[in-house]
């Protein structure tokens, strides 16, 4: 089924990026993900990259009987290149072993926009189902026109189509096409094999690429090297200051590196960097050259910036509203109102970002870690002066990246410093350039306000939001370009989550109000950090749930359950609770003197399409003021899981990512400049302090999957906002709740 | 001003030209083209970057290649030799332990910081072959992972030691 879509159909502005977009689609309707109802499909293609319009474009068949397939998504260590591979294998009745996929690469992979909002299984995998399928059904013409007998009696399996009533007579997907081109049009229509059928897809089919990660054989962006290149280093102040104040050199001293021989400067403007044959010499030339920066100092420090945005001149927009709220809450039994805070936090990848670059006057290939290697080309094009069509980007898996990271700044750093060389450069950030100047995941302020009537029904829910817009410029275009920053504040990631804010409770009074602040003036630099803000979201939200609970005498999971109807919702809830063994009891109830409490919570939440539900155990030491996260139970329905044994693998890691998040992720910054700049100034949770996990994947063969790469982060974390109210009967309205906030919050 | 050093990688014999003061990684990746330590800090705060120096997980970023001049060096890649020749075994098995538990716990997302976590559970395991959860958090503390895959490496890591007792 294929049909026009029309132009608002694209949630995302990725997807419009290629000029004059080709869009073929199943299903397209309307703005919104999943719950709502949209199951969308989009890719664009153009002159300058592979026509998604053709088969070709999307697999390839070999003489060995084995199949390429072209993967539009990366492996980010989230198993979805396997998962991929296991619906085309599927599919195309081949093995697991018949199957394997290339990097991508802008020459040659079709585009499906990034690997982001979980998109990877929930969007690409119908496609690419699609893809195989009529990749089947012309293997399966070819080979009855090969041996005279109708489609409807040749099944096929591993590959081998085989006569139905003479098994003996059969031939192969090689033999048919063996590296050869289809030369066929992908209209989408191929009929599907029936998720009755389905042996490969839904299985627990182990990640193709564990095994060279543990023996030291993979090739990670940063083992790369190549013969005749440059190392890079960039040159910037230690920590980014306010987003449009960048950095501007006043004065580079190059004699103080003089002793440092072969190192060359790169300047373009005020980007900077240095270039060696010798790693080691670009490191300490980096170190050692003495640049003299013009003075920033328009930031707030980090402890001032929700007021900022409290007072700003916000673009206001109301995302909901239902009934009466404020008639509502004149009505209701108990209320609460009440604000909450969430920190800068960074996507901190355990190694920093790095990219090869060779461009010459012709061309330019880059090979990188980025989520989106159009998107990155597009880019890359503007900073080299190059059209499109010359500049190639190739994908190399760096380490877990959880949104836009540093990994664009890299390659287009790389990318000018090969330019003004004339050789190709290796730029590795150091720790401190990753931490220093990331695009943070933006802070937020909620102002909530809920009632509930005498019967424990929740009346009313008002959700008002501040958060700043995403910067869109990368750092080395900002300051090799001198162009004044450009942001987005389009796009559901950017403002208030209406999928996650209260909408698995029945409330028939609902407001929520979302006020954007423009980021340029006096913020860091913002982007996606995974499941955008939610953590936030549910960490506001969850605990007025919760408080309503308390207030009306109710234990917080059968209070839920009575604000329910949803059944998937429900199932999470029921199926979280009964595994950590929840048993009813009024929050808060069991208070002690002790120096270390115990408390436990309960909270859901989701990003865009699936459905998540969390327990935490935590204990809280009152002289201290340590939270140590004991236990924490994730259940997840992402739909159909294609591979269940990764779902189990991605929620165990949100549930302890989220721990972290909860408990100590936090970018510092003073008046001038970020100072959480390594893993002291800027802690992660570590290996003694990390908690037992369960994990609970709710499989729903009959729903079309979703995302399963974010959404168990944010019930987790309120989870544990949660315990921390059960263990201490006191709110905790800020994260990340360090000792410091603990104390504070106790003494009170 | 380079010199020329002789270190001993994985049982192998190696002259590199490189000054005193160059960081060991860099020379294992530069010089050796070895892909398991990668920089991940540049400070010893995160492990890795983590090779074995005479049996003791040692920072690779932060050592002088200079200090490691007459002892034996071991990276991710002659681990298993490097057990074989531990454990007196006839033959260098494909994996070690440990590499081959990851593999079965399924344990790794982007698997960045397991050259790290595959190095300290190594020594780990052939000082303290049974070690108790304690022991393995307490000696794994120094190894970080964003991905948050500390309860199976714990796993791993458990199942490892048992296969040396069912053997």
């Amino acid at each position: 089924m294929t049909h026009s879509p029309s132009p608002h159909a694209f949630p995302r502005r990725e997807f419009l990026k290629a000029g004059g977009a080709i869009i073929i689609g199943f299903t397209f309707c309307g703005v919104s993900y999943g719950q709502e109802g949209a199951d969308f499909v989009a890719f664009a293609g153009g002159s300058d990259q592979p026509d998604p319009r053709q088969l070709d474009t999307w697999l390839a068949i070999h003489a060995d009987n084995t199949a390429t397939i072209f993967l539009g998504f990366v492996e980010l260590g989230q198993g979805s290149t396997t998962a991929l591979l296991q619906i085309a294998a599927e599919e195309l009745d081949l093995g697991m072993n018949q199957v394997t996929s290339v990097r991508l690469d802008t020459n040659r992979s079709p585009n499906q926009g990034a690997t982001a909002a979980s998109a990877a299984i929930a969007r690409g995998g119908p496609r690419l189902r699609a893809a195989a399928a009529e990749a089947r059904q012309t293997l399966l013409t070819l080979a009855s026109r090969r041996l005279n007998v109708p489609i409807g009696r040749l099944p096929a399996s591993n590959g081998i189509v085989s006569v139905v009533e003479d098994p003996k007579q059969s031939i192969t997907y090689g033999q048919l096409l063996g590296d050869k081109p289809f030369h066929v049009t992908f209209t989408g229509t191929a009929p599907l094999k029936p998720v009755s059928a389905y042996k490969i897809v839904g299985a627990r089919v182990p990640r193709n690429d564990i095994p060279d990660k543990v023996s030291g054989k993979y090739v990670y962006m940063q083992n790369l090297r190549v013969s005749g290149m440059l190392h890079g280093r960039v040159v910037r102040p230690r920590g980014q200051s306010a987003y449009a104040d960048g950095a501007r050199v006043l004065k580079v001293d190059e004699s103080s590196i003089k002793d440092i021989a072969g190192v060359q400067i790169v300047r373009r403007r005020d980007f900077i960097g240095v270039v060696a044959p010798n790693e080691w010499d670009a490191v300490r030339a980096a170190r050692q050259l003495k640049v003299t920066w013009s003075p920033a100092r328009t930031l707030r420090a980090n402890t001032g910036v929700h007021e900022q945005m409290r007072a700003a001149k916000t673009i206001d927009s109301v995302l909901r509203e239902s009934g009466d709220v404020t008639a509502a809450l004149g009505r209701a039994t108990h209320r609460v109102s009440e604000t909450y805070r969430g920190p800068y936090q960074s996507h901190a990848p355990f190694g920093p970002a790095c990219a090869l670059a060779q461009v010459t006057a012709e061309s330019a290939l880059i090979m990188c870690s980025t989520q989106n290697a159009f998107d990155t080309r597009a880019q890359l094009s503007q900073v080299l002066g190059m059209p499109v069509g010359k500049v190639r980007v190739q994908y190399y898996e760096g380490s877990g990246t959880f949104g836009r990271s540093c990994y664009n700044d890299a390659a287009q750093a790389a990318s000018i410093m090969s330019q003004e060389t004339g050789k190709p450069v290796r730029v590795q950030f150091m720790r401190w350039d990753e931490l220093g100047w990331d695009n943070y995941g933006p802070p937020h302020l909620a102002e909530v306000r809920a009632g509930v009537d005498s019967h424990g029904k929740i009346v009313a829910y008002e959700y008002r939001g501040w958060q700043h817009v995403w910067s869109t410029t990368e750092t080395s275009q900002q300051l090799a370009q001198g162009t004044l920053p450009a942001e987005s504040d389009d796009g559901v990631a950017r403002q208030l989550n209406k999928l996650n804010l209260a909408s698995m409770y029945d409330i028939p009074n609902v407001r929520l109000v979302n006020h954007r602040v423009p980021g340029i003036n006096g913020y860091l630099k913002g982007a996606n950090l995974r499941s955008p803000l939610d953590i936030s979201f549910s960490f506001a939200s969850e605990q007025t749930i919760d408080e309503l609970a308390y207030l009306s005498g109710f234990d917080p999971l059968a209070f839920r359950q009575q604000n329910m109807t949803d059944g998937r919702w429900l199932a999470v809830l029921n199926a979280v609770a009964q595994a950590a063994k929840w048993t009813p009891r009024k929050a808060a109830l069991r208070l002690s003197a002790a120096r270390v409490v115990a408390g436990r919570g309960i909270a859901m939440g989701t990003h865009l399409s699936s459905y998540a539900a969390a327990v935490a155990e935590i204990e809280v030491n009152k002289e201290t003021g340590r939270i140590v996260a004991k236990h924490i139970y994730g259940a997840l329905d992402a739909g159909l899981a294609v591979n269940p044994a990764f779902i189990e693998s991605e929620i165990s890691g949100m549930l302890v990512q989220a721990t972290s998040r909860m408990l100590k992720d936090e970018v510092t910054f003073s008046d001038s400049n970020v100072t959480s700049l390594d893993w002291n100034s800027y802690p992660v949770l570590r290996f003694e302090e990390c908690p037992e996990v369960t994990t609970i994947v709710v499989q729903r063969m009959d729903q079309k999957s979703s995302g399963a790469g974010e959404e168990a982060l944010c019930s987790a974390a309120a989870a544990i906002a949660n315990a921390f109210f059960d263990a201490t009967g006191v709110r905790l309205r800020e994260y990340p709740m360090t000792p410091s906030r603990v104390l504070s919050a106790l003494k009170l | 001003m380079a010199s020329e050093i002789q270190i001993e990688v994985n049982e192998q014999f190696h002259t590199i030209a490189a000054a005193p003061d160059t960081p060991l990684l860099y020379v294992l990746s530069n010089e050796l083209l070895l892909t398991g330590p990668r920089f991940g800090c540049g400070l010893a705060q995160c492990g890795s970057c983590s090779v074995l120096v005479d049996g003791v997980e040692t920072r690779s970023c932060v050592t002088r290649v200079a200090a490691v001049k007459n002892k034996s060096i071991t990276t991710l890649e002659g681990l298993p030799s490097w057990y074989a020749k531990q454990k007196g075994l006839s033959a260098t098995p494909a994996l070690h332990p440990v590499q081959q538990a990851m593999i079965d716990e399924q344990a790794l997302h982007c698997g960045y910081c397991y050259n790290g976590m595959i190095i300290k559970a190594a020594e780990l395991l052939s000082k303290v072959p049974q070690p108790t959860v304690t022991q393995i958090r307490s000696a794994m503390d120094g190894h970080l992972c964003r991905c948050g895959t500390y309860p199976r490496v714990l796993k791993a890591i458990q199942r490892a030691a048992q296969t040396e007792v069912s053997k």
